[in-house]
């Protein structure tokens, strides 16, 4: 860095002090970061296969069933992207699961305007996502500039989504009759399902956004410290919107997904995935006051969840027990974070 | 007139630390610590942060159980498992973060933890009579016990702290810090209910940094430095102040301000002009030129951090501007007074200046990695440059800037926020309180540091609870009582008895 305007009080001395610390700093990775804990999850869902493979057997461990888990994951998984820069910034965003649900009836309305007017399929990912967008935008103007808890106006938009999804569609399923789109998204490529592969996109985008771009500091900053943040000259409000609008657009995204997958929009799409999304990012190791966020952690925290759901239903065991499961997973993972978490930076100064 | 006479020498020790020791992982908070208090005394503990203090005092209250050495009360031999097990010997302790609910009112902030119930059913009426009782014993009857305690100023909440101390029957209560809080003339209030405690035979152990504090409220006192005793159980007449800094530092004090350079003649940098906030300051005019340090001086709610944060917008002015080489501000944005080159150093570094949790290079950077970047693309290798540059500048210690800001004390945690400006080219800095939670020897460190940036150019706004500390650093000085300026003076030209007159003065106007 040479810029002109820094002022140094005095000659600094860099000696070997640098790359003694560049070393360290690899080591206290390994040790104390995020490593330890995506290894417990790794470890998590390595264990969580050899139940499956020990009951289901090679049926289990076949590319088709894994494919399958990895389907099932790919939508619930593009919306935790979203939610975990909310969370990462110390907020939370409710309304992912109706919004989507709401996209997802707009969107399928538009596609009767598609094959009325002929044009092409793209209107319809084009209107799930501002959809989305506008929904994220609502949340983050009133989140930021009408200082209402993100708590609370999430919950809102939830509530309201849902029943503009319900009031527009009449309650009834909208088909999307669009063979062209429905054929895109339940195409394989390299032999995998075009949505795994937006879900691993999505991921990546997000993986680089959180950890190598300004926007994804600037998330980490304020979810660690808003008002010293806002009082360095970063514009919090401002960011905040654009994270609930990210957020929306990943939800947006999800919707067509689902419309692919079950060639219909309907107001039901996302009934809960709030709470899904919620507990796959904190279990993969996202603080929910803020602060830190692994999107690593995420995806292995909904390939887990989608994993337990396959060995359940290979079992046939009842969805309730797989519900009970969850819940214990949960928390069982959240106590092991805080363990981890007192280890690690968190500890307070004693001395 | 001191209250602080004779020590009550032939009275049995209510309480006895013997070679106390305690390590955390491996790191020795404590090795060798020895006290001694007795019943109706003040005893006051001191040392630099990261003394052992809050260890003693976490040992004492029962958070911490110490590895070795031995704690006797009236004789005996304890041990402190817990917090209750101190609470039921008499021991009490009140932190420096007030531990009272402010959502509850007084009387049950009282008795929280030991509610007078009968079935389950509260006794509202007796609580209140007997939080009143409470509250008369240490001069307070101003204080109703129905009063949410979230209404009270910092003051009231450590009376009702106390009153709970009280209402354990507390024999020896710890304060940790408490004048750290309070202004001047909290602290002659809370010095007389000590006094009131003390006159009932309750024994307080108080630690404070203030050395001047000491003379006025200490019968005896004990020093820790690195986790050892270095003096114990002396009273406090028979040490002098050089004494005591040689004791807690280990090193002589020489003249702890350094040398004012003579400020150079040109344009004013920073003007400030009417510059007014509704219900806090009005009518505030000053220009500091490069090179200058005006100090503002004033008592709490005199309005000084919030001018300080007025001129860098983070809060709206009402009134008046704020020009930077002659071109006005837009009053309400942070980001336009950090583009025109100001900087703040906030009053409360931890909650309002750093990121605790993320490394030192990242606190440094924080409103210059988007200058760094290219294309919204993070540059840390640039940033930590920059970063390893600056700390290394500010003899920064430890210097490894991939450590979390936590981990720092409070002058490197400091230096972190003033190398954040100088990486930014700050030529105006704002510091508000910039030696808070600094002890005695890193001190003379910081007030070098900001002489030094004076002299390099940079126009610097200092605000200080101490008003010797204003006097010594500034060039110029601002005197202030309740948001009006009184007076703009030469800082050779006042002393700290000058500024307390004019704010009195001002005050029976």
């Amino acid at each position: 860095m040479s810029d002109q305007n820094t002022t140094t009080l005095q000659p600094s001395s860099e000696g070997g002090g640098a790359t003694a610390a560049s070393g360290q700093r690899g080591v206290r990775q390994l040790m104390g970061g995020s490593g330890v804990r995506n290894l417990g999850l790794i470890i998590a869902l390595g264990l969580l296969i050899a139940v499956g493979a020990a009951t289901g057997g090679s049926q289990f461990l076949s590319v088709d069933n894994m494919l399958t888990i990895l389907r099932l994951a790919s939508i619930i998984g593009v919306i935790c992207i979203g939610v975990t820069f909310v969370i990462t910034a110390g907020g939370i965003d409710l309304s992912v699961g109706s919004v989507m649900g709401l996209a997802s009836v707009v969107a399928s309305l538009a596609a009767v305007q598609v094959a009325a007017t002929n044009s092409s399929w793209l209107l319809m990912v084009a209107v799930a996502l501002a959809v989305g967008a506008l929904a994220g935008l609502i949340n983050g103007v009133i989140i930021a500039y009408g200082n209402v808890v993100a708590f609370i106006a999430t919950l809102a938009m939830l509530v309201a989504a849902r029943g503009l999804a319900e009031l527009i569609s009449g309650r009834s399923t909208q088909i999307v009759t669009n063979r062209d789109f429905t054929s895109v998204l339940r195409s394989n490529f390299l032999g995998v399902p075009l949505l795994v592969w937006i879900f691993l996109i999505v991921a990546a985008a997000g993986w680089f956004l959180l950890n190598r771009t300004t926007f994804g500091r600037r998330t980490v900053a304020i979810g660690g410290n808003l008002e010293a943040t806002r009082l360095a000259g970063i514009k919090v409000k401002r960011h905040i919107v654009w994270l609930y609008v990210l957020s929306g657009v990943t939800v947006g995204i999800a919707a067509i997904m689902m419309m692919g997958r079950t060639t219909a929009g309907t107001s039901t799409h996302g009934t809960l995935y709030e709470l899904d999304a919620i507990a796959a990012v904190v279990v993969g190791g996202t603080l929910l006051v803020g602060g830190r966020g692994t999107i690593v952690g995420t995806v292995l925290g909904v390939l887990l969840f989608s994993t337990l759901t396959n060995v359940f239903v290979q079992n046939n065991l009842d969805t309730s027990v797989q519900n009970v499961t969850k819940g214990v997973i949960i928390v069982v993972a959240v106590l092991l974070q805080q363990r981890f978490a007192v280890r690690g930076t968190r500890r307070k100064g004693a001395i | 007139m001191s209250m602080a006479s004779d020590v009550p020498e032939r009275l049995q020790p209510l309480l006895e630390v013997r070679n106390l020791s305690k390590s955390f992982a491996g790191v020795r908070a404590l090795q060798g610590v020895n006290l001694e208090v007795v019943p109706g005394e003040v005893h006051c503990v001191l040392g630099q942060n990261g003394a052992g203090k809050s260890t003693l005092i976490k040992a004492l209250s029962g958070v911490h159980q110490p590895d070795g050495g031995e704690i006797r009360w009236l004789g005996e031999p304890v041990q402190l498992t817990s917090p209750t097990d101190a609470l039921e010997l008499g021991i009490a302790t009140m932190y420096q973060e007030l531990d009272v609910v402010d959502g509850l009112n007084v009387a049950e902030n009282i008795f929280l933890g030991h509610e007078d119930a009968r079935a389950g059913v509260l006794r509202v009426r007796d609580a209140k009579n007997k939080a009143r009782k409470l509250l008369a014993r240490l001069g307070h009857e101003d204080l109703s016990p129905g009063t949410e305690v979230g209404t009270l100023s910092a003051a009231g909440k450590q009376i009702v702290s106390m009153a709970r101390a009280l209402s354990r029957n507390a024999r020896l209560i710890i304060m940790d810090e408490p004048s750290a809080i309070l202004d001047t003339g909290e602290v002659a209030n809370l010095f007389r209910v000590i006094r009131q405690l003390t006159g009932h035979g309750i024994a307080v152990v108080y630690i404070s940094h203030r050395l001047e504090e000491i003379d006025q409220i200490g019968n005896r006192m004990s020093v820790i430095k690195d986790g050892r005793s270095t003096a114990s159980s002396l009273p406090v007449k028979s040490v002098s102040r050089s004494e005591l800094v040689k004791l807690m530092t280990g090193r002589e004090t020489s003249n702890v301000f350094p040398l004012r350079a003579p400020v150079a003649e040109g344009k004013p940098l920073l003007e400030v002009d009417g510059l007014g906030l509704a219900g806090s300051f009005r009518d505030i005019s000053f220009s500091v030129r490069p090179g200058e340090i005006l100090g503002l001086a004033g008592l709490v709610g005199s309005g000084r951090s919030e001018i300080l944060e007025t001129i860098y917008g983070a809060r709206k002015a009402t009134a008046g501007s704020v020009s930077v080489d002659g071109s006005r501000l837009q009053p309400g944005s942070v980001s336009a007074a950090i583009r025109a080159g100001i900087g703040l150093s906030p009053e409360e570094r931890k909650s309002q200046g750093l990121l605790l949790d993320e490394p030192i290079y990242k606190n440094a950077t924080l409103s210059t990695f988007a200058r760094f970047a290219r294309r919204g693309l993070l540059n840390e290798r640039g940033e930590r440059k920059a970063a390893q540059e600056q700390t290394a500048a500010l003899q920064l210690t430890p210097a490894d800037t991939e450590r979390p800001a936590r981990t720092l004390s409070g002058g490197n945690q400091q230096k972190v926020l003033l190398a954040r400006w100088l990486i930014h080219g700050t030529r105006i800095l704002l510091l508000d309180e910039p030696t808070r939670g600094v002890d005695v020897g890193a001190k003379a460190e910081i007030y070098a540091l900001i002489r030094q940036l004076a002299a390099r150019g940079v126009a610097i706004l200092v605000v200080s609870s101490e008003i010797e500390e204003v006097i010594g650093l500034a060039d110029r000085v601002l005197v202030l009582d309740a948001g009006r300026m009184l007076a703009v003076s030469d800082a050779k030209d006042i002393d700290e008895h000058s500024v307390l007159d004019l704010v009195l003065k001002g005050n029976s106007q």
